[in-house]
């Protein structure tokens, strides 16, 4: 088993009231891909978050390669550089994302607060906008882009600075079919290159293409976890989780029945 | 129902203006003289012919800076139309209103008296109401084909020659991002919101559903704002600023650069004579 990159112990979130995250205790081994699972409001995004030090949890502890990840940590430039260049978050909702003026710009954003050199940024940019084949957008302002082509510039955004850690948020909302199947593709591109990927989604069919292991929310707390075979082969699990739930409908004959149907990928 | 009209007015008016700034980024992706041209060149090339045609106090001068001006727009294929309907029409109606009490309040010669008023127009009244549109008009011509003529980003991203603040510079950019993102919400809120109405709403009724969006806009803008920073702060952003300047002056631009200066220096010249 190599040696957890992420280690979390009795870790718990709320939003003023609300309980986003309750006493979760999981560790992610490094170069695993690992598919955080869980209906609406079940507390994956908040553990992204977390994951990548954007909030900081209340009571509990999270460990990256053994370090604690506090607010206090990131006051520390040295660890603030070497863990934003180890761990990339790709948001749900690229809109979020794009926040500069071109393309270009902002493939180059991250690179350039790292402080890395400027021909290097510049030979990195075209590298990773021709390896996810979206050189020919470099100089389009991000509200003249696609939903799928919006999704692959984000994508972008945080692979050119080749992070061992890829937290990826609802990879595949709203996007369009050929979009969700070239970004699916992508991630299980993925599988065998060392990187650790942690994906929250509540899309089962891509689950077992995209991880090699789950870990299921429900409601803020960790209630399974197991291979995908085994996860998505629970039903009652998926039903409790609001994964699975049951469809009614009626054929041509009149004939009325039911069977469990999984949620796929809302829009967001 | 008058303050929701002017709300959903305001935002009908933001969505022309959104068109526009489209059809602005076709019209600076055309190949043209402007299009390929430095944009700090234009930026301060067109800022000298401005102020001298803002400080000419002879009419040729104004012409000829003007009659530039419609020649650079030819040579870039930026359509006559385009600027008669933009500025010139727009720069007429706005300047003549302020004009044309000068033609009978400035002291001086009589040319022409009002018919059934009989107020006089006096030659010097009419020389300052003259002056005042061909200047607004010529400037407003040099400031609209840089704009069309330049993708606005590089505009902003220009303005670092004349050391404006890298954070003002980011800031007007990401402003210009999200201003068109939620002029995009804005209209599916209006439009979900006629697509479930029947009849007309109460005066009343009206402005509580216009309060009403603008609450929840302002809400969702304030969840984006901070969204966005956790995903600068995800990729490295510790609050300074650091950006790519791309941009790369070739002989040519140092050419039209130096041809810009002659041109404004030679108006001015002229223009103070």
């Amino acid at each position: 088993m190599p040696a957890a990159v992420f280690e979390l112990e009795n870790v718990s979130y709320s939003y003023e009231r609300v309980v986003a995250l309750d006493a979760a205790s999981l560790a992610i081994p490094a170069g695993q891909r690992v598919a955080l699972l869980g209906a609406n409001g079940s507390g994956k995004s908040t553990l992204l978050r977390l994951l990548d030090g954007l909030c900081f949890a209340g009571p509990g502890t999270i460990r990256f390669r053994g370090e604690p990840v506090t607010e206090e940590r990131f006051q520390d430039e040295t660890f603030s550089f070497d863990f934003r260049r180890r761990v990339g978050l790709i948001f749900q909702n690229p809109d979020v994302q794009l926040f500069n003026p071109t393309v270009f710009d902002e493939v180059a954003f991250g690179p350039l607060q790292l402080r890395w050199p400027r021909d290097l940024i510049r030979q990195r940019v075209a590298q990773t906008l021709d390896d996810l084949d979206i050189a020919h957008l470099k100089d389009r302002p991000p509200h003249r882009l696609s939903g799928g082509e919006k999704k692959r510039v984000a994508i972008a955004s945080v692979l050119i600075l080749d992070p061992q850690v890829l937290l990826l948020d609802e990879p595949t909302a709203a996007l369009d079919p050929r979009s969700q199947s070239q970004t699916i593709d992508l991630l299980a591109g993925w599988k065998d290159t060392g990187r650790t990927v942690v994906t929250a989604t509540h899309d089962l069919d891509s689950v077992e293409e995209i991880a090699d292991y789950c870990f299921v929310f429900q409601a803020g707390r960790l209630v399974a976890q197991g291979s995908p075979a085994a996860v998505l082969g629970d039903t009652n699990l998926l039903r409790q989780t609001g994964l699975l739930h049951v469809h009614r409908h009626t054929h041509g004959s009149g004939e009325v029945h039911s069977h469990p149907h999984r949620h796929h990928d809302p829009q967001p | 129902m008058r303050a929701n009209r002017v709300v959903e007015g305001s935002v009908q008016g933001f969505l022309r203006v959104l068109g526009r700034t489209l059809e602005s980024e076709e019209l600076a992706r055309r190949d043209g003289l402007l299009q390929s041209l430095d944009p700090r060149v234009k930026l301060l090339g067109f800022m000298g012919l401005i102020v001298a045609a803002a400080a000419s106090r002879r009419m040729e001068v104004i012409g000829a800076v003007f009659g530039l001006a419609i020649v650079l727009a030819i040579c870039s294929r930026v359509p006559l139309r385009t600027l008669m309907i933009r500025v010139w029409a727009g720069g007429f109606a706005f300047t003549g209103m302020i004009a044309v009490p000068a033609f009978f309040l400035t002291p001086g010669r009589p040319i022409w008296w009002l018919p059934v008023l009989g107020w006089a127009v006096t030659a010097q009244g009419f020389r300052g109401a003259v002056y005042l549109i061909s200047r607004v008009e010529t400037t407003a011509t040099l400031s609209m084909l840089l704009v069309l003529c330049t993708p606005w980003t590089h505009v902003l991203k220009a303005l670092r020659v004349l050391r404006v603040p890298i954070v003002l510079v980011v800031i007007l950019g990401m402003t210009y991002r999200y201003i068109l993102l939620m002029i995009g919400t804005a209209e599916e809120m209006f439009e979900s919101r006629r697509s479930r109405m029947v009849g007309k709403l109460e005066a009343k009724e009206g402005r509580r559903l216009a309060i009403a969006t603008v609450g929840v806009l302002l809400g969702k803008t304030m969840q984006l704002s901070g969204d966005v920073y956790l995903a600068m702060q995800s990729r490295g952003f510790r609050g300074e600023v650091y950006v790519l300047d791309d941009f790369e002056m070739r002989l040519r631009d140092w050419s039209w650069l130096a041809a810009f200066f002659a041109l404004s220096a030679a108006a001015m010249w002229m223009g103070a004579r």
